[in-house]
């Protein structure tokens, strides 16, 4: 484990004791009031699973043209990542939506696409788990469409007409930190990145030594 | 086996056009050998036009059973038409697929194929454009049947029409054919292949029908269909360029 | 008549009798979309309880996949082990 690791992980903790005495602290959104506090963790969600997107697409890439087995190791854990931080984003979405919309679920552009986008890395890890062998250049390939498809996932909710807030709020936030959002908003999203990054350490780790194992086996056979 | 006279056919073009070339003529050679596997598959196909007949029939299956989903009082909904016309084309264009490359491993023609002294993502090309023609002729069929069962005027816009239905196949087929041949050596190819496909080509079919159902209103909305096609032509480019670019890398073992 | 073949067709029976019990009469629906606004208050959603939920799905999920890597880890370090001694074992 990097040496790293420790002062990482206590700054982390740190910063999710902070953030929720700042959400709580944090005015009330004027339409939505309480269920608005969703917020500050449901947009950070979707932050860290696109850090998540970007490591396995830049992983994907390196392993499927360079050979480097340790990008593939990135990119299988930041696949797991990004469904790990997805779900968190769809599960934290429709509690948000039932209160503020009335519905658990819309077919909206922004909602369907985020679903696509995490259903895209399931398809990864089902590749990787079920593909026989080789798979692992086959995942790496899902991986790089599924990063070169989320752009217009961003993209679609500024064009179609849809419920979901538009994504300029977020910048709108930052831009007028006097009312109060923008500090919660900020310290949540700088502590999820951080989590990511712990979390992605420990599964390279783990991956690394499932590769040390593979070898083991082979040349136990020889 | 009548699928390996032609593959050897092919080899031997092929050889024989390298033989004459030199650097200046690598696109000629590209366009050559792109040509030659689809001439190859052309001439596999019409023998007995397996793959055509049954996945024809297939997408039609697939609208009737849709019919009967969605057909309330004689009425369909508003935008069924679009919805359905895709739906038949990627379900269809997914059938296509895996039968197209199941040929090719069952007389392990593809090893022989990535042997020939050719440009790999040629090779990509060519099984590509076989797959449009399919899909093609498949379209051919399903709009008039579509238009005539669900009275929708798919033929108000038939440039525009046209253009989304070219759009959203190359779409759709790029991403197919890749993954369709990446997966040709897995014991599992046949439920990975949707698996695969759908997620990564649910935009290419939102574009297309979104598209066709703003040809569908009363007055044709161009505007948005005109918008729609722009994405999809984006989509189109992003999705050849990492196919090209990805063919050579996933089929070296 | 054997008892396997009695066995054959109460079963036949059974299963060509269920049918008949998916003919259920449809749940009544919600006839259209409400906005939340319009709502009377005795029908509003608390909000505390979603928010709750919300939090509390987090730190499972975090608390989960910890574990479980966790788990795999060790599994993967245990077999190592083996395979470890095993080769020193067949060394000597």
């Amino acid at each position: 484990m990097k040496k790293s690791f420790v002062p990482l992980a206590v700054v982390t903790a740190l910063l999710f004791v902070i953030a929720p005495i700042l959400i709580a602290r944090a005015p009330y959104e004027s339409e939505m009031l309480l269920i608005q506090k969703i917020f500050y963790f449901h947009v950070p969600s979707w932050v860290a699973m696109y850090c998540g997107l970007l490591v396995c697409a830049v992983g994907s890439i390196w392993y499927l043209f360079k050979g480097n087995r340790v990008a593939d190791r990135y990119a299988e854990s930041a696949a797991e990542l990004v469904l790990l931080f997805g779900l968190n984003g769809l599960v934290s979405g429709p509690l948000w939506a039932r209160k503020a919309w009335g519905v658990w679920w819309q077919w909206d552009a922004k909602l369907t696409s985020a679903l696509l986008l995490w259903l895209i890395f399931v398809a990864y890890l089902l590749v990787r788990k079920y593909g026989g062998p080789g798979s692992e250049k086959l995942a790496a390939a899902v991986g790089i469409f599924g990063a070169a498809v989320s752009p217009f996932v961003y993209v679609s909710v500024n064009i179609w007409r849809t419920i979901h807030p538009k994504t300029s709020v977020v910048p709108d936030i930052v831009k007028n930190p006097a009312k109060g959002f923008a500090a919660p908003l900020l310290v949540s999203m700088l502590a999820f990145v951080l989590l990511f990054v712990l979390l992605l350490m420990v599964r390279v780790y783990l991956a690394a030594h499932q590769d040390a194992l593979d070898e083991l086996y082979l040349a136990h056979e020889d | 086996m009548a699928h390996e006279a032609p593959a050897s056919r092919l080899v031997f073009h092929m050889s024989a056009t390298e033989r004459g070339g030199s650097a200046g003529r690598s696109d000629l050679m590209f366009l050559r050998t792109a040509l030659l596997v689809l001439k190859k598959d052309f001439a596999i196909e019409v023998k007995t036009l397996e793959i055509l007949v049954t996945t024809l029939f297939f997408a039609v299956s697939c609208v009737l059973v849709f019919s009967f989903a969605f057909v309330k009082e004689g009425q369909a909904p508003p935008d069924a038409a679009a919805g359905i016309l895709w739906i038949a084309i990627a379900f269809s264009g997914t059938l296509a697929l895996g039968r197209t490359f199941e040929r090719e491993r069952y007389a392990e023609t593809l090893r022989a194929l990535l042997l020939a002294p050719a440009p790999r993502p040629a090779l990509y090309v060519g099984k590509l454009l076989g797959i449009l023609v399919l899909l093609a002729l498949d379209a051919l069929i399903l709009v008039p049947l579509i238009a005539l069962l669900f009275t929708a005027p798919l033929f108000a816009r038939p440039l525009l029409l046209l253009l989304l239905l070219a759009g959203g196949t190359v779409g759709f087929a790029a991403v197919g054919t890749l993954f369709a041949a990446m997966l040709i050596r897995s014991r599992t190819r046949d439920v990975l292949l949707p698996i695969l496909l759908y997620p990564i080509t649910v935009p290419v079919i939102i574009c297309g029908v979104r598209g066709t159902a703003a040809l569908l209103e009363s007055p044709p909305d161009e505007t948005t269909a005109v918008m729609w096609l722009g994405i999809l032509f984006a989509l189109d480019v992003v999705f050849l360029t990492l196919a090209l670019w990805t063919f050579e890398p996933l089929m070296t073992e | 008549m054997k008892p396997r073949h009695l066995a054959i067709a109460i079963w036949s029976i059974i299963l060509m009798a269920a049918p008949l019990f998916a003919f259920q009469p449809p749940p009544p629906g919600q006839s259209e979309f409400v906005p939340i606004r319009e709502l009377p208050p005795s029908e509003q959603l608390p909000a505390a309880p979603l928010l709750v939920i919300a939090y509390a799905f987090f730190l499972a999920l975090m608390i989960f996949y910890v574990w479980t890597v966790w788990r795999r880890l060790n599994r993967v370090e245990r077999e190592i082990h083996t395979l470890e001694q095993r080769t020193t074992r067949s060394s000597r």
